[in-house]
């Protein structure tokens, strides 16, 4: 994997390639583990919290949910509570979590026991995708360290707070990265996701009040807790506070993955570390936060990165990956691959996306091969509207947002392509799996 | 209680409810595929949806719980739009085969579509193409016409304490099955075909073997309810009746038996043949010269009332043996026992269910 570096503030990077992942004591001269001793031993588990409601920090898994709430609303009368480490990291394209896991596996763990103390789990497990061989190596080895090392276990700093950490492995379905899905997946199950309330905050694991966060909404716990709340707010932006991993990929000169202050524009990103895309081609559009987000236009890209400014235009800054994607790409091969891939991901719980997400990507399917009528244009919008109401999960309700927002701003080439005029689908590009394939060759992200 | 609005109308309901039982507890019905008051909640299928004001999303009323204020639109365009797109899928994923349907009339799918006016599908496409199951003498499987709403699994599951099947595969190509695929004859299926989920399935997915292909739902004429006699339990039947014949038995579902949801097993769902079988004894016969003649009840009771009596007379009661069945009541396995106790003096009595 690609990492560009650059000159500003990092937080959940800040000891990547500094130290060695495996050497608990590199993490630990750097200041590891005394964000955790200051919780535990100077601070009650509400104030840890109101510390991370201050520092504005929301949750890098792809809804921005404030992470502080969310512990807030955990129940708290309970026997046994749990912290849940979603990183799964399923998103096409993304390989963000990867860096911190493979980095900085202590930095993970310092911030799940804070969460833990915060929320009251002494149990926390770490859901990671199952092809990444190497964070999961890692991140054992890490725990074993912790372990020994009085980091994790009983009585953590002489205080009555214990913690355990366990890794569980996915099995490759996308829909486990949902939380819902993937606690069912933890306790043996099918993955599919559980309709919602309760939330997990409510009746999670085994029916236990549990909070799920992503790797990267975790890793910056450690460094509120350090330099507190009002530093971490001043970086970024007002309603986007901190930094954020985003992942430079498709046809730029320049791809990988960087971490950067809310702010900067999306051209400001592709030109400044991307390297712009290559001479003489032109961008036809950027796939911006994962394959679920929306469909962005070049006349879109000085929207700055930030929850606010994207959520204002229709778009989202999802798992933070920008794809850029130039002239020289059909536009409807890239479309049905990504339509495949969401009928290929459909967990086929509910009705709506079983179903929905495979006429969908059958109806693209018939526009691109120019067999399409202006009727399926309707037919597609009358779907994806209703996918995105009454589906049960946010895989089926999001799924349908790249063909809507690319009929807003692409209507031209679907009428172009329905009527009448032959068009070639690249049929190797929607195979199975295409979509990774696509970004994965685009970006030099190999999976480990 | 919680007031809350629907439809326009001001009501109340108990704190904990859903919206679709606070619906039905005030009179409006909201339909449902996946749903079963007897099973675990699954908000799968979606065709419950309703629109609550304030939410950005339709909520699944069969899951989603009630409110103090909350203003509940259960009809309202957006909502008919979304059932009827959802028929539209279920029907275009569907093989469409009502007319020799043996659940046609009967069907939640056919209702549904009929009273939403879904008369076709703007999505056809594809269908999910699977071999229909014939593997046992009791019910068919026939997955083209299923629409995943998972109640047969919950029924195995959470009625007959069972676990034949669950999901296999995903996406559009997902539906029940057993683990590893097994027939249902396969020593590792754990099938006892009760039929109980024959008996929960909305669609014609799942169909009894008995008298298929010789009536169509509509033309059963009553429904005699009874009480099973395989056994002891009780359990609550209809007989569905054409003719004076018996064509098929479902679960007596007034919640006064025994079998409280309606289940049943393999013996009192699928064993009624006998009762309209050329051979059944109907009378008592009596043998004699070595042919059995037919005889009134009275003779025949006079006949074995006289016999008894006669070989306790001689050799005492204890040279009697009485042994009733488990295909009696407990009523009159008790009587037995007081015949044998009390009028014969012998101890000599057992029960087949002992053995
Ligand atoms: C289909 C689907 C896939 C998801 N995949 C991931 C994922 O791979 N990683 C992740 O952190 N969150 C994923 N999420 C979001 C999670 O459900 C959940 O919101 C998140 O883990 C919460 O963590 P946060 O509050 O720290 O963002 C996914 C959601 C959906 C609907
Ligand atoms: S929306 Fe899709 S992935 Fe989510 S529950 Fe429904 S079928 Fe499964
Ligand atoms: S017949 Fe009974 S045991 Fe067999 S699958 Fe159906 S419910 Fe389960
Ligand atoms: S077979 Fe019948 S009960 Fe089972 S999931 Fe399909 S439609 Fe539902």
């Amino acid at each position: 994997m690609n990492y560009i570096e650059t000159d500003g503030v990092k937080i959940v990077l800040r000891n990547f390639g500094k130290i060695d992942p495996l050497k608990v004591e590199e993490y630990v001269a750097r200041g590891g583990y005394e964000s955790l001793k200051k919780a535990l031993t100077a601070m009650t588990p509400e104030a840890v919290i109101e510390e991370v409601k201050a520092s504005g920090l929301r949750g890098r898994g792809g809804a921005g949910f404030p992470t502080g709430l969310k512990w807030s609303f955990t129940k708290k009368d309970a026997d046994q509570k749990y912290i849940v480490c979603n990183a799964d990291e399923g998103e096409p394209g993304t390989a963000k979590d990867r860096l911190i896991m493979t980095g900085d596996p202590h930095g993970l763990i310092e911030g799940m026991a804070i969460a833990g103390y915060a929320i009251g789990a002494t149990k926390g497990f770490i859901y990671c995708r199952g092809e990444y061989t190497t964070s999961i190596n890692t991140l054992n080895h890490a725990i074993n360290q912790a372990r020994e090392n009085g980091f994790l276990g009983e009585n953590l700093f002489g205080t009555d707070f214990t913690f355990n950490l366990e890794v569980r492995s996915g099995a490759g379905a996308y829909v486990c990265g949902e939380e819902t899905a993937l606690i069912e997946s933890i306790e043996g199950h099918r993955g599919m996701p559980r309709f919602k309330p309760p939330f997990p905050g409510g009746a999670g694991l085994w029916g236990k009040p549990t909070v799920v966060n992503n790797v990267e909404t975790l890793a910056n716990v450690p460094v509120i807790l350090d330099k507190g709340a009002d530093w971490y707010k001043s970086i970024g932006t007002e309603k986007s506070a901190g930094t954020k991993i985003f992942i430079l990929c498709g046809n730029l000169r320049n791809t990988g993955a960087l971490e950067l202050p809310f702010g900067m524009t999306v051209r400001e990103v592709m030109e400044t570390y991307g390297g712009g895309l290559l001479t003489g081609r032109d961008l036809q559009m950027v796939h911006l936060g994962g394959a679920a987000s929306g469909i962005m236009p070049p006349a879109l890209i000085d929207t700055p990165l930030t929850y606010e400014d994207l959520q204002a235009v229709g778009q989202g800054l999802g798992s933070g990956v920008i794809l850029a994607i130039d002239d020289q790409k059909d536009f409807m091969s890239y479309i049905c691959s990504n339509t495949h891939f969401f009928e290929h991901e459909s967990c086929g719980k509910c009705t709506p996306c079983r179903e929905g997400t495979a006429r969908i990507n059958e109806i693209l399917h018939r526009i691109a091969a120019g067999d399409g009528t202006l009727e399926d244009l309707d037919n597609l919008k009358d779907l994806g509207e209703m996918m995105q109401i009454s589906a049960l999960c946010g895989l089926g309700q999001a799924a349908p947002t790249p063909v809507l927002t690319s009929l807003e701003h692409f209507m031209d080439k679907y009428v172009e392509a329905v009527s009448g005029k032959k068009n070639e689908v690249n049929e190797e590009a929607v195979a199975t799996e295409a979509i990774h394939k696509s970004y994965y060759e685009a970006a030099p992200i190999k999976l480990d | 209680m919680i007031n809350l609005t629907i439809d326009g109308k001001q009501v109340q309901a108990e704190s904990g409810m859903t919206i679709l039982q606070a619906a039905k507890a005030n009179g409006i019905e909201i339909p449902t595929f996946c749903y079963d008051p007897a099973l675990s909640k699954a908000g799968a299928c979606r065709i419950c949806v309703v629109e609550v004001e304030g939410a950005r999303l339709l909520a699944a009323a069969c899951v989603a719980p009630i409110y103090e204020g909350m203003v509940v639109h259960t009809n309202s365009e957006k909502v008919q739009k979304s059932r009827r797109i959802n028929l539209e899928l279920l029907w275009a994923n569907h093989n469409q085969d009502c007319l020799t349907c043996e659940k046609a009339g009967e069907c939640k799918l056919q209702e549904l579509c009929y009273k939403y006016g879904v008369t076709e599908s703007r999505f056809e496409g594809k269908k999910r193409n699977l071999p229909i199951f014939d593997d046992n003498p009791f019910y068919i499987r026939d997955y083209n016409k299923c629409i995943n709403c998972g109640k047969c699994i919950r029924a195995c599951q959470e009625i007959q304490i069972n676990e034949t099947y669950d999901f296999v595969d995903r996406g559009f190509n997902t539906h029940p099955d057993t683990a590893y695929r097994v027939d249902l004859m396969a020593k590792e299926s754990p099938c006892v075909f009760c039929g109980n989920c024959v008996a929960v399935c909305p669609t014609g997915a799942l169909t009894s073997k008995i008298n298929r292909g010789t009536f169509r739902t509509w033309e059963v004429e009553k429904k005699v309810k009874t009480t099973c006699t395989y056994c002891g339990c009780g359990c609550g039947l209809e007989l569905n009746v054409i003719g004076n014949k018996v064509v098929r038995v479902t679960p007596d579902l007034s919640g006064t038996t025994p079998n409280e949801h309606g289940a049943l097993c393999t013996k009192g769902r699928f064993g009624f043949d006998f009762i309209n079988r050329e051979d059944r004894l109907t009378n008592p016969l009596i043998k004699e010269n070595g042919k059995f003649r037919k005889a009134s009840w009275e003779e025949a009771l006079d006949l074995i009332a006289s016999k008894l009596k006669g070989i306790a007379d001689v050799n005492g009661g204890n040279s009697l043996m009485f042994l009733s069945s488990a295909r009696t009541t407990n009523e009159e396995n008790y009587l037995m026992q007081k015949l044998s106790r009390a009028v014969f003096k012998t101890n000599n009595v057992d029960h087949c269910a002992r053995l």
